[in-house]
């Protein structure tokens, strides 16, 4: 459809205008996952918590979002008089640029990906790392104690589990010997067995977890826990300055649970893969739908946790972190090299013979 | 095209380094010093050497530099302060500073380096994985120089440790094993009581509440 579209263009605007009309195909979707993320939030808490959630603006509360959107746009942006006011407003921003520009490498179905580069894993990595960088000034530049204060928090916690995650990683590389989003999702094609997520047990696990800490959601939203320091670094926002924060929040959480359901349990591969009756029907095709039915999976459990767990206290954060989780990813790291040396399983049978 | 990108990028990367010497405010010399290894990393990218591109933001802006911003928002850095001495070290810094460009401006156009010895570098396919090549040579070639850096590296890690563990008398900390392994049977007890079924009379006198 994009091509229909660009071909009716000039030729020399049509590399261009491809470009844009891919980022557009790819942030609308998102930006309404978001609006419609925010109100499965409420009403998946809502039910756990037996209330009913938003159920007001339209069919079963389904336009909340968008009344939030227009009440949050509407709002004054209230500048604190000793703010920095430079980087109080430019904050928001760096948190949100990195949020959605590391959509580019994401691959949606086997053939459709904005940028298909070599390096996809990587920039992945360093681009969510780049999100920081808005706390920490946004918490800054308020001039607030509470907003310091969570700055300060969200800074030790991101670098902590930042090392967990990039070693859960490294994992999933010597598995698929590619930092190609693509063709690791085509590594683990076969069955549900050949995904990833069994001889990488561990490691799935920890990247999940470090991927809850690392977008500061419950329970190990220290940087804005309400109860001890109002909302954290955020305190000081309002109206559409805070809905970007809010934006990038979200954003970030889809492409946590996007990137957990690529890596370990195969992206857009379909479960029914290999299974003689129901994997020659459409339903053992790879397609978006799964992708999206697995990120789906791992968003339910963002807001689970959120409803289960207490707030960790945040030395205990930082045992977690750097006590727990990075010992067993280097262990499993071992663990793994001898898996690949004696070939176990479908995963490594690829290598070449014992050298 | 690329001489476009890369004379953006370089002027921007110029002006960032100017700024991260020249600006009063010390987060903003931190930013600046984040800008200008975002464009340094541009520029390597530039060279096709993306993993290496990609690992200067991953590592340096994405770890250290948060570290730096850590520590300077937490410090009260009077710059002014620190200025003080700045025209004392002019003439040094000046001598420094020309020797660099006199050592780069001979390399790049004092031509009888041996240079044209070297074949000019040749761009590779697409496909080419220069993560793959970095890796091989590493591992194989390089593997003693790499290992002894890592081991460098561990000793600098272990130093810092020890460095910071302080044994201190009367410090409470918790025993998570204990707090983990306590029996809740030991230390709650539950009582099952008899729920009351008779209402209370109503008080004489009309309502309370």
């Amino acid at each position: 459809m994009v091509d229909a579209i660009v071909s009716i263009l000039p030729e020399f605007l049509q590399p261009l205008s491809r470009t844009l009309l891919y980022i557009v195909a790819i942030l609308l979707p998102l930006i309404l996952s978001v609006a419609m993320l925010t109100y499965f939030e409420r009403k998946v808490i809502g039910h756990m918590q037996a209330r009913m959630g938003p159920n007001r603006v339209g069919p079963l509360g389904l336009l909340q979002p968008f009344a939030d959107v227009i009440k949050l746009l509407i709002k004054e942006i209230l500048l604190p008089s000793s703010a920095n006011r430079f980087l109080f407003l430019v904050a928001p921003l760096i948190t949100l640029v990195p949020a959605l520009a590391v959509w580019a490498v994401m691959p949606m179905t086997p053939e459709f990906v904005l940028s298909d580069i070599n390096a996809g894993l990587l920039f992945v990595l360093a681009l969510t790392s780049l999100g920081v960088y808005g706390v920490i000034l946004g918490g800054w530049a308020s001039n607030s104690k509470y907003a310091l204060l969570g700055a300060m928090r969200s800074a030790a916690q991101i670098v902590a589990y930042e090392i967990a995650m990039g070693f859960a990683l490294v994992g999933v590389l010597m598995a698929s010997g590619s930092l190609n989003l693509g063709d690791i999702i085509r590594g683990q094609e076969g069955s549900i067995l050949h995904w990833y997520w069994l001889p990488l047990l561990p490691l799935f696990m920890v990247y999940f977890i470090s991927g809850v800490a690392e977008t500061n959601r419950a329970p190990f939203d220290v940087a804005e826990g309400e109860s001890e320091i109002v909302a954290g670094f955020h305190v000081e926002y309002s109206g559409a300055a805070f809905a970007l924060f809010f934006l990038a929040e979200y954003a970030n959480m889809i492409l946590i649970a996007a990137l957990t359901a690529m890596m370990f349990l195969g992206g857009w591969l379909s479960p029914f893969q290999g299974i003689p009756v129901i994997g020659d029907t459409f339903l053992g095709a790879s397609s978006w739908f799964w992708l999206i039915f697995k990120t789906g999976f791992f968003l339910f459990c963002f807001l689970w946790f959120r409803a289960t767990f207490p707030r960790y206290r945040y030395d205990q954060i930082m045992r977690l972190g750097w006590k727990v989780f990075i010992p067993i990813t280097i262990i499993w790291l071992f663990v793994e090299g001898i898996m690949v040396w004696a070939h176990v399983g479908p995963w490594f049978a690829k290598y070449g013979g014992i050298s | 095209m690329t001489s476009i990108v890369f004379w953006l990028f370089a002027v921007v990367l110029i002006a960032a380094a100017i700024g991260v010497v020249t600006s009063r405010n010390p987060v903003y010399s931190a930013l600046y010093l984040v800008l200008a290894f975002f464009n340094s990393a541009v520029l390597w990218i530039l060279l096709e050497a993306e993993f290496l591109g990609i690992t200067l933001v991953l590592v340096y802006v994405g770890a250290v530099m948060v570290l730096f911003l850590f520590v300077v928002m937490m410090l009260d850095v009077n710059v002014e302060k620190l200025k003080e001495g700045f025209t004392r070290y002019m003439p040094i810094g000046v001598l420094v500073a020309a020797l660099v460009v006199i050592q780069i401006g001979y390399v790049v156009w004092h031509k009888k380096m041996g240079l044209e010895l070297v074949a000019e570098p040749v761009a590779h396919p697409k496909e080419f994985s220069n993560t793959e090549a970095l890796g091989e040579v590493l591992y194989t070639q390089y593997v003693y120089p790499f290992e002894l850096a890592a081991v460098i590296l561990l000793v600098a890690i272990v130093a810092a440790i020890t460095l910071t563990m302080r044994r201190r008398p009367g410090l409470k900390a918790q025993d998570i094993n204990k707090q983990v392994a306590a029996d809740p049977g030991s230390r709650v007890r539950l009582v099952s009581m008899k729920a009351e079924s008779e209402t209370l009379p109503p008080k004489p006198g009309g309502e309370s509440s």
